[in-house]
């Protein structure tokens, strides 16, 4: 699938952006990524072209990086942290509580195609809210089985329903929308 | 000596992160007074007023701002956004709550060294903060405080926002500037340093958020006041991030030399369900446990040092009697194991066959001499890494078996975990 004419413009504007346009390689996944959700091989080979850089540059790049997806997933991510400090306020059974109302394994996408989730030991920086999980980018800090259900039936509903979560602990932007900025798979699409 | 807040003063204002309730609140008057200086008068007033980074390494920051040669242009500065140790989240907080305090350090820093052209590096994860941080920028530039000819000073700064994408290690200032040029984020050797040689092979100062934070202050109050707060080797204060076992988690700014008690028992409401402290860890991830024993040991660089660990990047991990001290040393390890960049034997291989162990461990698998085989693996990695990661994948671990060796020797006359943690299935 080529990219989109606003990611392709996108990606040139960040090409002037930096002193060195091979700093833009990790700007243009992430505009790649919003538009299409993943980031495949030939939109990496596109990312190369107009950046004039050779794609395996791009690749090893982005291979690097585990938040860039190569396969497509569930319209929303959700990722529970089990690293020492989640797990001392039991980030452990908030994930098997999760595995169980989901009824899909760590890393699986529940057959609706709605949600993706994953346990990290990777700390997502919500330690004082721990047990947390984050959805789509947003933090959902101290999570209880109630919680995890309410957040669960709201990912669930059709996706013009699926809006931004309604407690959030962080700002958010109002004036710029870059698209690089914008959550990987908020995009319309069923 | 209670010492009101410096850099949450302000939090409870409400729309903080808006520009003109910043300027309200006396927001830029810091970087107004900056411009009306000489950028050699500012690095002598940082160097004066002792402020140390408050990434982890605490190295005096006006030191690292002099040894910049002179004469070589352009010259950049990159703030670290890049929080991603386990246990800290407070420049989480200082970003939501005020940008614009983030961005104006940023600014009287890039002035003080004479970048025109300044980076603010902020972990992929940071969304929210990432757009607040943007939304500050934007707002900054149509004020005139970012631009060309910056208040008609005749100083030009741009500052530009990227976004990181999943890696520990690019915390790490040499790592973090391989990235910012588009590589995999792998560290570099030092010497030559950022200094020296950073971003683009151009001298570069990386600075951490809280530390460009306390700039406004110090430009607006003087290096005797800042000089003032804190402990002699320790000056002003520090955001703590305190996180499980406690009351109530969440971000505290002390002065330092607050003894570590004040912090757990005042400001947490000390430890959760009435139980007992078993440890606590400041620092980090990285950092070696402590013990009941130390908690009047002050908040402070060289006094958690003397006592045994190291303050590092401002977390405090409380653990009650009921942790396993294996599980939570066997989770750090599988992170570093996870985070681990693959550039050197050491560390790539050590985390490996450390998180290898503390699963056997952990799975009731353990042998007699894998409590010292864990030993031998860690002082393979210490030391012997290309970087401070491979290093600090060992450090608690170690503390962990130095004070807590018979919870090893449980797990493996048991065959399996005492404390009974039967969650496992779902765990990575």
């Amino acid at each position: 699938m080529p990219l989109a004419k606003p990611t392709v413009e996108d990606i040139k504007d960040l090409a002037q952006r930096y002193p060195s346009k091979q700093s833009a390689i990790i700007p243009a996944l992430w505009a790649v990524q919003h538009e299409q959700g993943y980031v495949t091989k030939e939109a990496m080979a596109e990312i190369a072209e107009h950046l004039g850089l050779p794609s395996s540059l791009i690749e090893a790049t982005a291979s690097f990086y585990s938040m860039f997806l190569t396969k497509p997933e569930g319209r929303h991510d959700v990722v529970i942290c089990v690293n020492a400090p989640c797990m001392l306020r039991g980030a452990d059974e908030m994930a098997a509580y999760l595995q169980r109302a989901l009824g899909v394994r760590d890393g699986q996408t529940t057959p609706d195609g709605a949600i993706t989730w994953h346990s990290t030991i990777e700390c997502l920086g919500a330690c004082g809210g721990a047990p947390m999980m984050q959805v789509d980018h947003r933090f959902e800090e101290n999570l209880t089985e109630e919680r995890i259900d309410s957040i669960i039936e709201r990912l669930r509903q059709p996706v013009v329903a699926a809006t931004a979560p309604a407690a959030q602990a962080a700002p958010t932007a109002e004036a710029p929308k870059r698209k690089t900025a914008a959550p990987k798979r908020a995009r319309s699409e069923s | 000596m209670p010492v009101k807040p410096l850099l949450t003063k302000d939090f409870a204002t409400e729309n903080l992160e808006q520009l003109k309730v910043y300027e309200r609140t006396g927001g830029y008057t810091g970087f107004k007074k900056a411009l009306e200086m000489q950028p050699d008068e500012l690095v002598e007033l940082v160097k004066k007023s002792g402020l140390r980074g408050r990434g982890g390494a605490g190295f005096p920051t006006g030191n690292k701002w002099s040894f910049l040669p002179k004469g070589v242009y352009p010259r950049y500065l990159v703030c670290n956004a890049d929080e991603s140790e386990p246990g800290c989240f407070k420049d989480r907080y200082l970003i939501e709550k005020s940008p614009h305090q983030v961005l104006e350090g940023i600014l009287i820093a890039s002035y003080a060294i004479g970048c025109n052209l300044a980076f603010i590096y902020i972990r992929g994860e940071y969304l929210p903060q990432h757009d607040a941080l943007e939304a500050a920028i934007v707002e900054a530039r149509q004020a005139g405080y970012i631009g060309k000819n910056v208040l008609g000073k005749g100083y030009d700064i741009d500052v530009i926002l990227h976004r990181g994408a999943g890696a520990y290690i690019c915390g790490e200032e040499t790592a973090l500037l391989t990235s910012l040029e588009g590589y995999r984020g792998e560290p570099r050797l030092k010497p030559p340093f950022p200094a020296i040689k950073g971003l683009y092979g151009k001298p570069t100062v990386v600075n951490n958020v809280e530390t460009v934070c306390n700039l406004p202050h110090i430009v607006l109050n003087g290096a005797d006041w800042f000089g003032a707060i804190g402990t002699p080797t320790g000056k002003g204060t520090r955001v703590w991030c305190m996180s499980g076992h406690v009351n109530r988690p969440g971000n505290y700014e002390l002065e330092n030399g607050t003894p570590i008690r004040e912090l757990i028992e005042e400001n947490g409401g000390g430890v959760w369900k009435n139980r007992k402290l078993k440890a606590f860890q400041p620092g980090g991830a990285s950092m070696m446990v402590l013990l009941p024993q130390h908690l009047d040991v002050a908040l402070d660089f060289d006094a958690i040092q003397k006592a045994g660990s190291l303050a590092g990047a401002g977390a405090m991990v409380v653990m009650d009697e009921t942790t396993c001290m294996v599980d939570a040393a066997r989770r750090y390890v599988k992170f570093f194991h996870h985070e681990s960049c693959g550039k050197c034997t050491p560390c790539r291989e050590g985390t490996f066959w450390m998180a290898n162990i503390f699963d056997r461990m952990e799975a009731g698998e353990a042998k007699a001499a894998d409590v010292d085989l864990l030993l031998d693996i860690g002082y393979s990695i210490d030391g012997r890494s290309f970087c401070p990661l491979g290093d600090a994948s060992t450090w608690f671990p170690r503390s962990v078996i130095k004070f807590f060796r018979d919870e090893f020797q449980q797990h493996i006359s048991e065959k399996g975990c005492p404390f009974k943690k039967t969650v496992q299935e779902a765990v990575a």
